[in-house]
C-alpha cells in the first residue's frame, strides 16, 4: 500500500520540482548574481561539468547586493504597496460586479444555467491581449465610450479614461470577473432553497435572509474568488502597460522595466523572488480555506 | 514592449520550389526604411525577408544579451553596439562579401569608429540628431512668435512646458539620450558617467515631469501628423516623416524640427550580425544590398534620415540632401556631440532615475 500511495504522489511532487522550484532556484541565483556586460548578462555563471572547486568559487560570487540595492531606493517599495492596492480594491471592484451576476446564474432557470456559463467563459476564446488592446479603443479620448456619452448628451467635452488608473481597474475587472463568476456561482448553486423558506417561514425578510444565509453559505466562494482575482492582479503587467498611465506603478511594470530597458537581470530577479514571498502569503490563507472547506464537506 | 508589426514572405522562391527556402531575418527600428525594398530583395536573391520592427536599443540589447534571438541582422545604435561587441554578440563581418563597402563616406566613418574601431563588426545604416518637433501653429499661439523653438529653453524650461502641456509634449522614452540633453540644459557634460551629475538630469525633469503627457518612442509620429500633441523631443527623421505625413494629410499641420542650439545628440545606427545568427551569408548578402548606393538612397529619401553612403548622394532627391535638418551644415555638425556606454554599475543609477522620473515618484 505505502508502495502505491508514493507512485500515486511522485507525479504532482516531480511536476512541481520541474515547473516551481527549479525555475525559482534559477531565479534566486540570478538575484545573488552580479550584472555583467556579457551573454547572458550576468556573473558568475556555474559550470556543471568543472567539478567541485569551481562550484565553491561560484558559490563565493553569490552576494546579497541586489537586495540591499533594492532597500535603497523607495521605487520598489513604492511599486510593490501600490500593486497592493491596486490589487485589493480591483478586487473589491470585481467582487461587487462578480456577485450579483453569480447570483442571477444561480437564480435563474435551470435549462438556461449553461448557456449563461457559456456566456462566461466566452471572452477566453480570443486572445486576452487583444481583448485588452480593444479597450484601448474603447476607452480613448476619441473612443466608443466617449461618443457615446457626448452623443447623449452626459458630458460635454470628453472623459480621459485610457492611460490612467480608471482604465487599469476597469482593464482588471473585466479581465478576471470569471474568476469571480465562477467560485460564486459553484457555491451557490448548491444551496439549499429550504433553508431560505424556513427563514421567511419564521419571519425573515427576504433582504434579512439574504444577509443571514445566502451570504454566509456563499463565503467559501467568495474567499475563492478573490484569492484567484488577488493573486494574479499583484504582478499584472499587460493591463497596467497597456491601459495605465506612466504614474500608475506596479511592480510587474518594474520588474519588466528592470529587465528589459535596464538590461538587469540580477535586480530583476531580486525583485521577482521579492514578489514571490509577498504572494506567499495569501497563497497561504487560500491554501487553508480550500481545506477547511474540504473538511467541512466531508 | 514588442512591435511585431510585419512579416514578408516571398513567393518567388516557391514558385522556383525550393524545398527549404532560405530565410534572412532582419530586426530594424520602427518606420525605417522604404518596403518597396524588402521585396526588391526577395526578388533579386530569391531569399525569404523576415522584417521585424523594434522602438528602444534597451530591448534590443536585451535579446542581444539573452541570445538565440534568432535574427541574422540588427540594428544597434553607436553606444549600444560598442557594449555589445564587449559582450562578444556579434560576429566579425566577412568583408569579401560586402563588394559595396567602398561606397561608404569617410566623414561618418571617422565618427562611428569610436563605436567600431575597424568596422569589424558593423556598417553604417543611417545617422541622424535628437532633437526638438513643434507643430509650429500650435506652440506660437502659446508662447508668441518669438517661441524658442530651436533651444532647450523649449522643453526644460518649466513656464515654457506649463503653457504647452494642454496641447502635448512626448519625450522619447529613451534614457541613454534624455538624460544626456537634460544635463547639456543646465550646462553638464552631456557625456558625464558621474552619479552625482546624472542626479541633476532628475532635477531638470522633476520640474517638467508634471507637462509631459507621455514618454514613447514611436507613437509621436502619427501624433504630430495628426495634431494630437504639439511638442515631441524626438529623432530628427521621425519629425521630418511626420512633417511629410501632415503635409499629404493637407490637415493644416505644420511640423518643424531643430537640433537645439545648445548642442544636440549625434548618434549612427549600425547594421551588424549577430554571433549565433542562422544564416549569417544572407546577412551578408542583406548588408551588400542595403550597402547599394541606389538602394541606400531611396530608403532615405523615404524615411528623410541621412546615410553613411557617400556614392548615394547622387541618387537623394533634392529636399533631402539639401535639408539642413537631414545634412547639417559644418556649422551644425560643430554644435553636435556624441556619447559613450555607461558601465553597468552607472547604468543602473541612469535607468533607475529613469524609472523614477517617468512614474512621476
Amino acid at each position: 500500500m505505502k508502495l502505491r500511495r508514493f507512485f500515486l504522489l511522485l507525479p504532482p511532487y516531480l511536476w512541481l520540482l520541474a515547473l516551481f522550484l527549479v525555475p525559482f532556484l534559477i531565479v534566486l541565483k540570478i538575484s545573488l548574481s552580479d550584472i555583467a556586460l556579457a551573454i547572458p548578462p550576468y556573473t558568475p555563471t556555474l559550470d556543471i561539468g568543472a567539478g567541485w572547486d569551481s562550484f565553491r568559487t561560484f558559490l563565493s560570487g553569490l552576494d546579497f547586493e541586489n537586495f540591499v540595492f533594492l532597500t535603497q531606493d523607495d521605487l520598489y517599495w513604492k511599486a510593490y504597496l501600490s500593486s497592493l492596492r491596486i490589487a485589493f480594491i480591483a478586487t473589491a471592484l470585481t467582487l461587487l460586479v462578480g456577485y450579483p451576476i453569480a447570483y442571477g446564474m444561480a437564480q435563474s432557470a435551470a435549462e438556461w444555467r449553461p448557456t449563461l456559463m457559456m456566456l462566461v467563459i466566452l471572452p477566453f476564446w480570443t486572445s486576452f491581449l487583444i481583448r485588452v488592446y480593444s479597450w484601448m479603443g474603447i476607452l480613448s479620448t476619441e473612443g466608443f465610450l466617449n461618443q457615446l456619452l457626448l452623443w447623449i448628451g452626459v458630458i460635454d467635452a470628453p472623459l480621459t479614461i485610457l492611460n490612467t488608473n480608471v482604465a487599469v481597474y476597469i482593464g482588471i475587472v473585466y479581465t478576471y470577473l470569471p474568476f469571480m463568476i465562477l467560485p460564486i456561482y459553484a457555491t451557490l448553486e448548491k444551496l439549499d432553497e429550504s433553508l431560505l423558506e424556513a427563514a421567511e417561514d419564521l419571519g425573515c425578510s427576504r433582504i434579512t435572509a439574504f444577509w443571514l444565509i445566502t451570504i454566509p453559505l456563499s463565503r467559501s466562494g467568495i474567499i475563492a474568488g478573490c484569492f484567484l482575482v488577488f493573486i494574479p492582479t499583484i504582478g499584472e503587467f499587460v493591463i497596467p502597460s497597456l491601459l495605465g498611465g506612466s504614474q500608475t506603478l506596479m511592480i510587474g511594470k518594474v520588474l519588466w522595466e528592470e529587465f528589459f530597458n535596464n538590461r538587469d537581470w540580477p535586480v530583476a530577479s531580486a525583485v521577482a523572488v521579492i514578489l514571490l514571498l509577498i504572494l506567499i502569503v495569501p497563497i497561504l490563507l487560500f491554501q487553508r480555506n480550500q481545506q477547511k472547506q474540504q473538511e467541512a464537506e466531508q | 514592449m514588442r512591435y511585431h508589426l510585419m512579416t514578408m514572405t516571398a513567393t518567388l522562391a516557391l514558385v522556383a520550389g525550393a524545398a527549404a527556402a532560405e530565410e534572412v531575418r532582419v530586426y530594424n527600428w520602427s518606420d525605417y526604411i522604404d518596403e518597396a525594398l524588402l521585396t526588391k530583395f526577395e526578388e533579386e536573391t530569391g531569399i525569404d525577408l523576415i522584417y521585424d520592427v523594434f522602438d528602444s536599443n534597451e530591448l534590443l540589447e536585451t535579446k542581444m544579451l539573452a541570445g538565440g534571438s534568432g535574427y541574422d541582422v540588427v540594428v544597434p545604435s553607436g553606444t549600444f553596439l560598442q557594449r555589445q561587441i564587449t559582450a562578444g554578440a556579434f560576429q566579425k563581418l566577412d568583408k569579401s562579401k560586402l563588394p559595396n563597402l567602398d561606397n561608404m563616406w569617410d566623414v561618418v566613418r571617422e565618427r562611428t569608429a569610436q563605436y567600431d574601431p575597424e568596422h569589424d563588426y558593423s556598417i553604417n545604416y543611417m545617422w541622424g540628431t535628437t532633437g526638438i518637433g513643434v507643430n509650429v501653429g500650435e506652440v506660437t499661439k502659446r508662447l508668441g512668435e518669438d517661441a524658442p523653438i530651436d533651444s532647450l529653453e523649449l522643453i526644460f524650461n518649466p513656464e515654457n512646458m506649463e503653457k504647452l502641456a494642454d496641447c502635448g509634449v512626448h519625450f522619447l522614452d529613451a534614457p541613454a539620450e534624455m538624460i544626456p540633453a537634460a544635463l547639456n540644459y543646465v550646462g553638464e557634460d552631456p557625456n558625464s558617467h558621474d552619479p552625482e551629475v546624472i542626479a541633476k538630469a532628475g532635477e531638470v525633469f522633476g520640474a517638467i515631469r508634471p507637462y509631459i503627457q507621455k514618454f514613447h518612442s514611436s507613437e509621436y509620429i502619427n501624433g504630430l501628423a495628426n495634431g494630437d500633441i504639439c511638442v515631441a523631443v524626438g529623432w530628427s527623421g521621425d519629425v521630418l516623416q511626420a512633417r511629410d505625413r501632415a503635409a499629404e494629410a493637407g490637415n493644416g499641420v505644420e511640423i518643424a524640427y531643430n537640433a537645439p542650439k545648445e548642442g544636440a545628440q549625434m548618434w549612427f545606427d549600425m547594421m551588424a550580425i549577430p554571433a549565433d545568427a542562422p544564416n549569417p551569408d544572407g546577412a551578408h548578402k542583406f548588408l551588400n544590398f542595403i550597402l547599394d548606393a541606389e538602394n541606400m538612397a531611396q530608403a532615405s529619401n523615404y524615411v528623410y534620415y541621412a546615410n553613411g553612403n557617400k556614392a548615394s548622394q547622387e541618387y537623394l532627391v533634392d529636399d533631402v540632401i539639401n535639408d539642413p535638418a537631414i545634412y547639417p551644415s559644418q556649422e551644425t555638425l560643430d554644435n553636435l556631440f556624441t556619447t559613450t556606454p555607461y558601465g553597468a554599475k552607472v547604468q543602473r543609477v541612469v535607468t533607475r532615475l529613469w524609472t523614477k522620473i517617468k512614474s512621476g515618484t
